[in-house]
Order: C-alpha cells, then sequence, then structure tokens
C-alpha cells in the first residue's frame, strides 16, 4: 500500500530531491503522518541522506512523524484571531469534539492544535482543517463541523460554504483598478524592448513589496548580468506575517496579472523557469492556480515560444510550503524549494548571484510583480507619479482588528495612518501595529506618521487596536509568535527568543522586579543585534516598541521590590513532596524570602 | 586582616570542578591570600555566610537545600556571581528534565535493576528534589555569570582582580574560547 502510494508520489515528483516538501506533504495527507518506513523508501529512492528527511520534517510545523487526527484542526492564534475569541473556538472544539488541545484523540479520529496566523484575519476566529481554511467560526458552524467529523463525512463533501473565502476590497486604487487583459504587458515589453521596459521599471523606481523595499529593476538587472544559468523568477507567495492576507487576495482574484509579471521578469532576466512558492494555509488556491497556469499555456502566454518570440520559453511551477514563518525570507524560501528545511543562507553571495540550485535568482513578492505587469504596460512615469519620491506607487494593505471595515485597501505611499484608520472605521484607537510583529508598533500619539519606506513600511499586515486591548496581550502574543517560529539555526535567535518570552511573562504575570526590565532590556539589545537573519532582527520589536511608547505600562507591572522567581515555586516541589508523602513546614518553599 | 575582601563558595548541583579549577591558580594562590579572605567555602568549612563582598556559586538548583544556601549567598554577598556552565544553565545535572521526575524517582528507589528495599526516601531531613533542574539566575538576582566548564584558572583570576579592583570584569577572548 504504502510502497505503491509513495511510488505514485515519487512518479509525480520526477524522482526530484528538491520536490522532497511536496512529497512530504502528499505523505502527510494520506497518513498524517511521515511513517518510518516512508522515511527510509524516500531516503533510498532520492538518494538522500534519511536524517535530511526528518530534518525536514521537525522543521515544518504542517509535518509529523507522530499521527494526527484523520481530521486535523489547527485554530489560528493571530492576536486578531484571539481579539475575536478564538480561546472560546478552542474551548468549544475540545469540549464537543472532546479532544485536548495539543492532542489527538484516543480513536485516532480528530486532532486539535494551534497554528500560527493562517492569513485571515478580516473573517477570523479561522482556522484550517486538514489544510483546508475554516474562516469565521462560531458555536453554530462549529455544530456543523463537528457532525461531519463524527459521521466521518469526507472533506470532498462537506458544504463548500465552510470553506468560503471572502476576498473584501474596500479601497481599490492605482494597481487593483486598471483594466487589463492575459498578455497586454508581454505585449507592451516585446514592442517596446526589452532594455526599454527594465528602463521603464527603474524609471517607476518599484521597491520589493514583501518589507525590505530593494529596488526591483536593480535586483533584475544585477541578475540579468550574471553570467551563469539557467536563471530563474520566483514568486515569494508565503505571506506569513501575522496579519497580512493581500497576496491571498491577489492570487485569488488577479493571479493572471502576477504570472504575467513574472513571465515579464522572465523575460528580462533570461529565465526559463519560474516558481510560486505558496504559503501552506492557502492550499485552497492550488487548484485554481494550476488552472490559471493551464489556461495560460493555453493562450501561449507561458510554455515554449511564448506569444511567437521563438526561443522564449518559460513556465511556473507552484511549491507548497508547509507552515515556517521564515519561509517568507528570501534564502530560507530557496532552501525550502531545494527540499530542506528553511534556514535563511549566510551573505554574500545574495540570491541575486546565487540563488536557486545556487544560480542566479530574482525573489520578488506577489505585489511586485502586480506592479511590474502594469509598469510594463503604461511605463515608469505612470507608476512614479504617485506616492512620494522615495517610496513611488501604491501599496496593498491587510487591514485587521478593531475596525468596522475589515479587507484589503489599496493606498498611495505617503498616506497617514489618520486617513487609513479613518477609512477602515476605527474609532477610539490604542495603537496601531503597522507591518506586522516584526513591524513597528504607533501609538494613537503618531498617527500623523505615513505609511512609506522613510517612515513606517510595511509588508501589508496593518492591525488596529482600540482602547479596550491590553498591551501585554499584545507584545506577548507576538514574542510567543516569533519563539515559536525562529528556525533554530544560530542561538541568539533560537534560544533568544524564547529567553524573551520566560523574561516577558516572567514581568506580565506579576513576577517581575525592577531587575527584570533591565534584564529584559539588555536581552532584546542581545536578541536583535546578533541574530543571523531578519528574524532575529525583529524579533525583540514587540517588546522594544511597546516599552518606548508605554513605559509606565511596564514599570507598573513589576509588582516586587526584590527579585522573584517567575514561577511558583513552591509547586516545583509537588512531586517530591507527593513521592515522599510529606508536607512537614521543610516541605515547602517561601516564593520570597521573607 | 579586617581590610580583605571576604569571598564566599559553595557548589549546589555542582561536581566541585570549578572550586578544582579556582585551585589551579597554584602558586598565585599565594598572592591572592594576602587580599582575600574566605567565608563559608569548602576551603574553610565554615557553616554559615556572614556579610561577604563576593559570593561565587558553582552548579544549578535542584532541590530545596541549595534554594536555602542560594539565598543565604545572596542576602549576605555584595556581589554574586554564576560560575560555570551548571549554575548559568543548569548544566549536566540538568539533562534529567527531559526526565520526568517521578520516572527518575521510581527508577533510583523502586524499579532500578539490585535496589534493595524499595521505598522513595522520606526524611523530614532530606531535601526535596525541584521537578527541573534550575539555573541559579531563575531564583534570584545574580550580578555576574563566569563561563566555562570549568572557568579556567586564569578567568577567576581575571575576574576577581577586576572586581577587588573596582572595575566591570571584561574577559579577553583567549580566555573565552574552548577549541
Amino acid at each position: 500500500m504504502l510502497t505503491t502510494f509513495l511510488q505514485k508520489v515519487l512518479t509525480e515528483a520526477d524522482y526530484q530531491p528538491f520536490r522532497l516538501l511536496g512529497m512530504l506533504r502528499k505523505v502527510q495527507a494520506q497518513y498524517q503522518h511521515i511513517p518510518p518506513e516512508a522515511i527510509d523508501s524516500l531516503a533510498e529512492a532520492l538518494n538522500i541522506p534519511r536524517t535530511q528527511i526528518i530534518a525536514v520534517v521537525e522543521f515544518y510545523s504542517f509535518l509529523h512523524l507522530t499521527p494526527q487526527g484523520r481530521y486535523d484542526i489547527l485554530i489560528s492564534n493571530s492576536i486578531t484571531d484571539q481579539m475575536l475569541g478564538n480561546d472560546q473556538i478552542i474551548s468549544y472544539l475540545s469540549s464537543t469534539l472532546n479532544v485536548k488541545l495539543g492532542e489527538v484523540r484516543d480513536d485516532g479520529l480528530v486532532s486539535l492544535n494551534h497554528t500560527s496566523c493562517s492569513g485571515m484575519c478580516d473573517q477570523g476566529p479561522a482556522g484550517l482543517i486538514n489544510g483546508y481554511p475554516l474562516p469565521r467560526l462560531d458555536p453554530p458552524k462549529i455544530d456543523r463541523i463537528v457532525a461531519l467529523i463524527e459521521q466521518q463525512t469526507p472533506l470532498t463533501e462537506w458544504p463548500p460554504e465552510l470553506f468560503h473565502v471572502e476576498e473584501i476590497i474596500h479601497k481599490p486604487g492605482l494597481l487593483l483598478t486598471q483594466a487589463f487583459n492575459n498578455g497586454d504587458a508581454l505585449h507592451a515589453t516585446f514592442t517596446r524592448g526589452l532594455a526599454e521596459t527594465l528602463a521603464e521599471a527603474d524609471l517607476s523606481n518599484l521597491r520589493g513589496r514583501g518589507g525590505a523595499g530593494f529596488k526591483t529593476a536593480l535586483k533584475w538587472r544585477t541578475c540579468s548580468q550574471q553570467a551563469a544559468t539557467p536563471r530563474y523568477v520566483i514568486c515569494n507567495a508565503d505571506e506569513g506575517e501575522p496579519g497580512t492576507f493581500k497576496d491571498r487576495m491577489l492570487l485569488d482574484l488577479y493571479a493572471d496579472q502576477v504570472f504575467e509579471g513574472m513571465t515579464v521578469c522572465a523575460a528580462i532576466i533570461g529565465s526559463n523557469q519560474g516558481l510560486l512558492y505558496l504559503r501552506g494555509e492557502y492550499l485552497f488556491l492550488y487548484e485554481k492556480l494550476l488552472d490559471v497556469l493551464q489556461q495560460r499555456r493555453e493562450q501561449g502566454l507561458l510554455g515554449t515560444n511564448i506569444l511567437g518570440r521563438a526561443g522564449f520559453d518559460f513556465d511556473i511551477e507552484i511549491r507548497m510550503g508547509a507552515g515556517a514563518y521564515i519561509c517568507g525570507e528570501a534564502s530560507a524560501q530557496i532552501e525550502s524549494l531545494e527540499g530542506k528545511p528553511g534556514i535563511p543562507r549566510t551573505k554574500p553571495p545574495n540570491s541575486v548571484m546565487c540563488g536557486y540550485q545556487r544560480k542566479p535568482t530574482v525573489v520578488d513578492n506577489v505585489e511586485t510583480f502586480l506592479a511590474s505587469t502594469h509598469i510594463a504596460i503604461h511605463g515608469g512615469q505612470w507608476f512614479a507619479d504617485i506616492g512620494t519620491p522615495q517610496s513611488t506607487g501604491t501599496k496593498l494593505l491587510s487591514i485587521s482588528g478593531d475596525c468596522a471595515r475589515p479587507g484589503i485597501y489599496e493606498y498611495p505611499f505617503g498616506v497617514s495612518i489618520r486617513e487609513i484608520l479613518q477609512d477602515c472605521g476605527a474609532s477610539d484607537v490604542m495603537g496601531v501595529q503597522v507591518g506586522g510583529p516584526s513591524g513597528t508598533f504607533i501609538s494613537n500619539r503618531e498617527l500623523d506618521r505615513v505609511l512609506a519606506f522613510e517612515d513606517l513600511s510595511s509588508a501589508g499586515s496593518f492591525m488596529v487596536f482600540n482602547s479596550t486591548r491590553n498591551i501585554f496581550d499584545i507584545a506577548r502574543n507576538f514574542t510567543d509568535f516569533f519563539a515559536h517560529e525562529s528556525c533554530g539555526f544560530c542561538t541568539p535567535c533560537r534560544v533568544g527568543t524564547s529567553l524573551l518570552k520566560q523574561q516577558l511573562h516572567k514581568i506580565i504575570d506579576g513576577h517581575g522586579s525592577a531587575a527584570d526590565l533591565e534584564e529584559l532590556s539588555e536581552l532584546c539589545l542581545v536578541v536583535r543585534n546578533n541574530s543571523h537573519c531578519g528574524l532575529g532582527e525583529s524579533a525583540a520589536n514587540p517588546i522594544l516598541t511597546t516599552l518606548a511608547s508605554y513605559p509606565d505600562l511596564y514599570l507598573k507591572q513589576l509588582k516586587h521590590q526584590e527579585f522573584s522567581p517567575g514561577f511558583d515555586l513552591d509547586a516545583t516541589l509537588n512531586v517530591a513532596r507527593r513521592m515522599a508523602q510529606r508536607d512537614d513546614p521543610s516541605a515547602h518553599l517561601m516564593q520570597v524570602e521573607n | 586582616m579586617t581590610n580583605k575582601i571576604k569571598i564566599a563558595t559553595t557548589s549546589l548541583a555542582g561536581c566541585f570542578g570549578c572550586h578544582m579549577s579556582f585551585l589551579d591558580m597554584d602558586e598565585r594562590l599565594v598572592d591572592l591570600a594576602d587580599i582575600i579572605e574566605f567565608d563559608r567555602s569548602p576551603f574553610t568549612d565554615i557553616e554559615h555566610c556572614s556579610p561577604c563582598d563576593i559570593g561565587l556559586i558553582e552548579g544549578g538548583v535542584c532541590n530545596s537545600e541549595n534554594i536555602h544556601v542560594l539565598r543565604e549567598f545572596r542576602k549576605n554577598c555584595k556581589t554574586l556571581i554564576a560560575v560555570g556552565a551548571c549554575a548559568i544553565n543548569g548544566g549536566l545535572p540538568a539533562l534529567r528534565n527531559f526526565v520526568k521526575l517521578e520516572d527518575c524517582l521510581l527508577e533510583a528507589y523502586r524499579d532500578g535493576i539490585g535496589v534493595d528495599n524499595p521505598q522513595i526516601p522520606n526524611d523530614p531531613e532530606l531535601p526535596l528534589l525541584l521537578d527541573k533542574v534550575r539555573p541559579i539566575h531563575e531564583i534570584v538576582k545574580v550580578d555576574y555569570f563566569m563561563p566555562g566548564c570549568p572557568p579556567s584558572a586564569d578567568v577567576f583570576l581575571a575576574f576577581l582582580t577586576a572586581l577587588i579592583e573596582g572595575r566591570d570584569p571584561s574577559l579577553p577572548y583567549k580566555l573565552i574560547h574552548y577549541d
């Protein structure tokens, strides 16, 4: 059985070790875990060490060495889902299904766990079941789900509306309102000329929309100038930053324009192979995107001799992630695409020179490719006229949290936070998290700051908090997120994020003294200044930015004059006391010495 | 005599290796002895701390007695230093943290091979084990951390000299790289 299944999986993957992650996803879906025999067989068939396979399984949240339930439910613990009551959802699921959080029910039918932001913050509390989205969860919906599970109805026979993800665009702007016919950008590119189109991209001053803001034309030019071939185009659709979902919307509604942008890039840099790295949480888009690609092949927009141009061959393959935030980092994503754990590479060399398969590679965000498509059609000046000189064009925002109208908004760069808040119907604002946990928390005293690379940059996440929210819930949620998502490669981040979490919890839980706050601040700097990649560098941001905005709240949280342990000291003797059957005075400890 | 720097030392869940390493200062101890004196320490057999300038703690915290000793040191020492890997991180004794305490006790006192008269010790004189071995800074405020397993005699000397001279200790790279 397993052997036949693996044969099929291996054949579909053409026995290529770099497709390991995809193969393991299939095994996981079929067997609810990666059985040891599958590890052995894959290792032999792919001629890779079994330790590499185990490393991959252990690295990605959606792969497991022990069986999960046949219905595997994951509930998003993004802060916005938390604000919408994910705890009640979990309790309700847990009691109706009779399964504890983090466990598999004895009959193996169902398992329940947390997951990092599932990309549905505009329609939470949300979750995933066997990888498919369950937005807007509430008790009546859960009752239906529980009944379907207990009847063991296959997921394919569930009412589709349970999985329906709405794409809510409240404010379309420059890019989302442009008329577009498939092939427009490619025709324009070929008519104008490749070098001329690159010059237009240069003129547009388009900067990467994934957050780093590197100039796109420069990246493309550098890649095109590399001697090595083949060259690759990668579209980074691993939007794992909690609070962002604009790439979900783009791939759901604007996929053609994204793929066309990739194709324009391929023409300019001289690439034959594109890859779309789709985050595991967006499995529901996979089939749909395959259809779009197939259609484009039929329209002569992908494949060989695109639009009749002899020698311009380009195609796009979709590869799925498996639950790892760090794979949004370009070099980690490349590692993942090569069938390895997503550990960021040491730079230099940059991936433009030495990327996928150690070949020149352009990795750009979904939104960047969308913008490139329209720049190819309308020219650079058209784009540069919008926004600010350093941040041209528009930015898509995924707005969630305490506002009347969560959803997608497109703004010219330079817009003030105050204006955005008015548009989305946010009142009584305490603060806004711009750019997700790795971004910046701004308080309501800073609402005249603007969205732009030169002030507040964001990959798209925009989370609003009103005055009923507790600043520590936010800082704790984000800090826990980084501790969970640290890839474990470097000590400052692997150990540091856990220490940050422990130290922050100690203070929030009321065990802190002045020395602990000082320790926390120092720890933030150690993690930020010594980590290997951007994750570690930004992991302390939630604490640093809230500490800067609300020092008084932190000080108020220090309940002790003297140092106190961050845990219940006497409780650490519980087991020993019980086993020795003692309860005499010396069998107890005071939390703080008198 | 009264102007000497008073130092107290102890080993909690440690192996006394750090103490042995301290003694590796060899003849340099003679000079050191002119300016320091030991209070509570395995070197003196003094049972309880009186007020001291410096406290050196070797080992992590594995039982209730460790907590009392550690607190006595904190109370009496102006400067408290975590000495070596076990005091800083829990070290080797903390390997038991991966096993449930219940299983540890059952294996040692009831189910293990060759256990005679199996019973969990319950004399009130005996300290109870914590569920996990902890680094000392989780129990009390620690002022400095002296890395190494054990810290070399040079590290002890550099650290103590700096403190005695009123400087913030800072270890050069050659003293803290171990390969």
